[in-house]
C-alpha cells in the first residue's frame, strides 16, 4: 500500500509546520499607518480636496462680507462682520438688464422648466427603455440604433433647426418650448440608461409575470417600477442637474422674462453698469448652485447605488 | 413506438413540426412530440441544445417560426401564455422581489381579477400542499433557495393549470436540497396527476422523475422512451454516452464470423457477441462500435460463465456504495463497476467478462443502434 518513506517525510513536514506556528506570524498581518504608500495616497487626496474646496470657501466667505471689506482684497480672510445683505440683494434686488427683481424670477422660471422636463422625460424614457429591453417589437433594433446615434450628436448642430421648428409651432420663447427641448434631448441617454437597467434584471421575472397574465402596463407598474428605485434616482439626478445647469438652451430658446436662473446669473455677474459687487455675485452663484448641491447631498448614496445597480441582481 | 401523428384525446400537449430560429441560427427544426395526459416528461440534453427554447415555445414566451402547439386538443400556437393553461417554474425562481410570498402566489389571480375569498382559498391550499404557510408574510430575499423554489412551484399551483413546465428548477440548489426537492416534485406529481414537462441537464433527475425521457441534441429529439429503455437500449451512440455515469465504455471494431458465431473484433481483442439482442442482421465485416456499461463488465467472482479476458487495474475509484475500476485490457481502457466492499490494489491482474445481453452495438458510420 502506501510507501513508508513518504509517510515519514509528511509527518516530519507537519512537525516542522507546527513548530513554526509557535513563534511565527499569526493572524492578521499588521499594517503600518505611516507607510510611504499611505502618505502618498492621503497627501494626494488632501491636495485634490483642497483644490475643490478652496474656491467654495472663498465664495462663501466673500458672500458674507460687506463691500468695504471685500475691497480690502483679503479673499481668504473670514468675514469680520457677517452680513446676509448680499444674499438678500442677489435674491430680490439685483439688476439684470432692465428689471431689478433679483434672481428670484429666474429661480421660479427654472423650477417651472425643471419639474415638467424631469417628470416627462423620465416617464417617457423609462417606458421606452422597458419596451426596448423586454418587448421585442418591430423596428426595435433600428429605433435603438437611432437613439444611440442621437446620444452622440453635439447639441450645437441642432439648435438652429429647432429654433425654426419651435417658431413654426408658435412656442418659440415660451417655457413650454424649452420644456419640450429638454425632454427630447434627455431622451437618448435616459432611454439607454433605463434599457440597460431593465435588461440587467432577470428576464425570468418578466416571463413569470407574463405567464401570470400581466400585460405591458401591469408588468411595468407592478413588477418593474418597484424594482427600479435606484435607477430612477440616477435618472432624476442626471436630469435635475443637467437641466438646472443648462445655459445654452436657456439663452437660445427663452426671452428675458422667461430666462432660467443660470442665464440670469450670467447677466447679473456680467452686467457692465455700476460697480462690480463681488459679494452679491458670489451669493447669486451659490444660490444658483444650491439646487444641484442639495440634490447631491440628499440622494448621493442612492446615486452611487443606482450606478452600481447594473451589477446587482434582484 | 409512440410515433402516432394523429392528435388523440389522450395527449395533453402535442407539438407539430415545430421550428424556431434566432436570425440565421436554427435552434429547433421540425420537432414533433406528444405528451400524454398526466405524464411526467423530462427533456434531457446538454446545455444549449434547445430545451428551454422548446419549453418557452410551449409556454408562449417565444414565437415559433413554423409549426403548431396543441394543449388539451386546443391549438394554442397564437395564444397568450396566460390563456394556455400552463404554469412555469424557472431555474432562477423568478419571484417578484418586492412582494411577499403571499403576494407572489396570488399575483396571477389578482391580475385575473378573481374574488378575494377565492384567492385566499387557493393560496391557502397551495401553501398547505407545499408546506410554506409559515413563510407567507416573508419577502423572497428572506427565504432559502429551497424555500424560494417551493414558492415558485406554488405560483404555478394556485393557477390550477393543466400543464406544469419546469425549466431546470433544481439546478441552483446544492446537492442535498436537490435530491430532497426531487422527491417532493415526484410526490407532487403523484398527488396532482397533472402533465409535467421538466427540463434538465441532470441525468439522475431525468432517470428518477420521468415517465418518459426525451433526449435532445442540437434541437432534435434523439430518443423518447421509458428511462429504463433509454438506459439499457439507447437508440444511438449519443444517447448511450449521454446517459450513465461514468459513461459507457466504447470500442471501435468490426463484426466477424468464427465457427458459426458472431464476434466483435478490434485491434488485439475479440469478444463473442453471444446473448446480444440485435435489431438488425449482424453481417460480418460491418464496422461497429461496441458499448458496454461499467456495471456490465464483471470482474473475477462476478463472472457468470461466458468468455473470460485478462485485464490490469490502473486506477481504483472507491465511491462508497460501489467501486470503480479503471482497467487496461489489451491496450484498451475500460471502466468496470464492482461492489464497494471489494478493493483492488493498482497493478492487480484481474479477469473480466462482458454481459453481452446488456451491451449495445452501434453502426460505426450512422452511430445508430443495430
Ligand atoms: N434570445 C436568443 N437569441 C439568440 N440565440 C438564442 C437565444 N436564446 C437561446 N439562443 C440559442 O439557442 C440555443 C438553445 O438555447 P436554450 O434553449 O436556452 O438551450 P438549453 O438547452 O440550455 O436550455 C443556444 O445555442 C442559444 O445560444
Ligand atoms: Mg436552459
Amino acid at each position: 500500500m502506501a510507501d513508508v518513506s513518504t509517510l515519514n517525510t509528511t509527518a516530519a513536514g507537519i512537525d516542522a509546520i507546527s513548530r513554526g506556528l509557535v513563534s511565527g506570524p499569526r493572524g492578521r498581518k499588521p499594517k503600518r499607518v505611516l507607510s510611504r504608500r499611505n502618505i502618498m495616497l492621503y497627501g494626494a487626496l488632501t491636495v485634490a480636496a483642497l483644490y475643490y474646496l478652496l474656491p467654495l470657501y472663498v465664495m462663501v466667505v466673500t458672500s458674507l462680507k460687506g463691500m468695504p471689506e471685500v475691497r480690502l482684497g483679503n479673499i481668504f480672510a473670514p468675514p469680520m462682520e457677517i452680513t446676509f445683505e448680499p444674499w438678500v440683494k442677489a435674491w430680490a434686488q439685483a439688476c439684470t438688464g432692465l428689471n431689478c427683481d433679483g434672481l428670484s424670477r429666474g429661480f421660479w422660471n427654472s423650477v417651472r422648466i425643471l419639474v415638467p422636463s424631469v417628470v416627462v422625460s423620465i416617464a417617457v424614457a423609462s417606458v421606452s427603455g422597458y419596451a426596448l429591453a423586454n418587448w421585442r417589437f418591430k423596428g426595435a433594433e433600428l429605433f435603438f440604433s437611432i437613439l444611440i446615434i442621437g446620444a452622440f450628436i453635439p447639441y450645437q448642430v441642432m439648435i438652429y433647426p429647432i429654433v425654426i421648428v419651435l417658431r413654426e409651432l408658435g412656442i418659440y420663447g415660451t417655457l413650454t418650448g424649452l420644456v419640450i427641448v429638454h425632454t427630447i434631448f434627455g431622451m437618448p441617454i435616459l432611454t439607454l440608461l433605463f434599457r440597460n437597467y431593465f435588461a440587467s434584471l432577470p428576464v425570468e421575472l418578466f416571463k413569470a409575470a407574463r405567464i401570470d397574465g400581466a400585460g405591458f402596463w401591469q408588468i411595468y407598474f407592478r413588477i418593474m417600477l418597484p424594482m427600479s428605485l435606484p435607477i430612477f434616482v440616477v435618472a432624476m439626478i442626471l436630469q435635475v442637474t443637467g437641466i438646472w445647469n443648462d445655459f445654452l438652451f436657456g439663452v437660445v430658446f427663452t426671452r428675458p422674462d422667461t430666462y432660467p436662473m443660470t442665464v440670469q446669473l450670467n447677466n447679473i455677474v456680467n452686467s457692465v453698469q455700476g460697480v462690480k459687487e463681488y459679494n452679491v455675485n458670489m451669493a447669486a452663484t451659490l444660490l444658483t448652485g444650491a439646487v444641484p448641491l442639495i440634490v447631491y447631498f440628499v440622494s448621493g448614496r442612492l446615486f452611487v447605488r443606482g450606478i452600481a445597480a447594473g451589477a446587482v441582481k434582484g | 413506438m409512440h410515433d402516432t401523428v394523429s392528435i388523440n384525446k389522450q395527449n395533453s400537449v402535442s407539438i407539430r413540426d415545430l421550428s424556431l430560429s434566432f436570425g440565421s441560427v436554427k435552434v429547433l427544426e421540425n420537432l414533433n412530440l406528444d405528451i400524454r395526459d398526466g405524464e411526467f416528461l423530462v427533456l434531457l440534453g446538454s446545455s444549449g441544445c434547445g430545451k428551454s427554447t422548446l419549453l418557452n415555445c410551449i409556454a408562449g414566451l417565444l414565437e415559433p417560426t413554423e409549426g403548431q402547439i396543441f394543449i388539451k386538443d386546443k391549438n394554442v400556437t397564437w395564444e397568450e401564455p396566460k390563456d394556455r393553461g400552463i404554469g412555469m417554474v424557472f431555474q432562477s425562481y423568478a419571484l417578484y422581489p418586492q412582494m411577499t410570498v403571499e403576494k407572489n402566489l396570488s399575483f396571477g389571480l389578482r391580475v385575473a381579477g378573481l374574488p378575494k375569498e377565492e384567492i385566499a382559498k387557493r393560496v391557502a391550499r397551495a401553501a398547505g400542499i407545499l408546506q410554506i404557510e409559515p413563510l407567507l408574510k416573508r419577502k423572497p430575499a428572506e427565504l432559502s433557495g429551497g424555500q424560494r423554489q417551493r414558492v415558485a412551484i406554488g405560483r404555478a399551483l394556485v393557477r390550477d393549470v393543466d400543464v406544469f413546465l419546469f425549466d431546470e428548477p433544481l439546478s441552483n440548489l446544492d446537492a442535498k436540497l436537490r435530491s430532497e426537492l426531487r422527491v417532493e416534485i415526484k410526490l407532487l406529481h403523484r398527488q396532482l396527476q397533472n402533465t409535467m414537462i421538466y427540463v434538465t441537464h441532470d441525468q439522475i433527475e431525468a432517470l428518477t422523475l420521468a415517465d418518459r425521457i426525451a433526449i435532445m441534441k442540437s434541437g432534435v429529439i434523439q430518443q423518447l422512451d421509458d428511462p429504463m429503455i433509454i438506459y439499457n437500449r439507447p437508440k444511438n451512440r449519443f444517447v448511450a454516452s449521454f446517459i450513465g455515469s461514468p459513461s459507457m465504455n466504447f470500442l471501435k471494431g468490426e463484426l466477424a464470423e468464427e465457427g458459426g458465431r458472431t464476434v466483435f473484433k478490434a485491434d488485439g481483442v475479440r469478444f463473442s457477441l453471444d446473448g446480444y439482442q440485435a435489431d438488425e442482421a449482424l453481417s460480418p465485416g460491418r464496422r461497429v462500435i461496441l458499448g458496454v456499461r461499467p456495471e456490465h463488465i464483471k470482474v473475477d467472482g462476478d463472472i457468470q460463465g461466458g468468455e473470460v479476458h485478462d485485464a490490469v487495474v490502473e486506477i481504483e475509484e472507491p465511491m462508497g456504495a460501489d467501486n470503480l475500476l479503471w482497467l487496461k485490457h489489451a491496450g484498451h481502457a475500460v471502466a468496470a463497476r464492482i461492489g464497494g466492499a471489494r478493493r483492488y490494489a493498482v497493478g492487480t491482474k484481474v479477469r473480466i467478462g462482458f454481459d453481452m445481453s446488456m451491451a449495445s452495438l452501434f453502426d460505426a458510420e450512422t452511430e445508430e443502434r443495430i
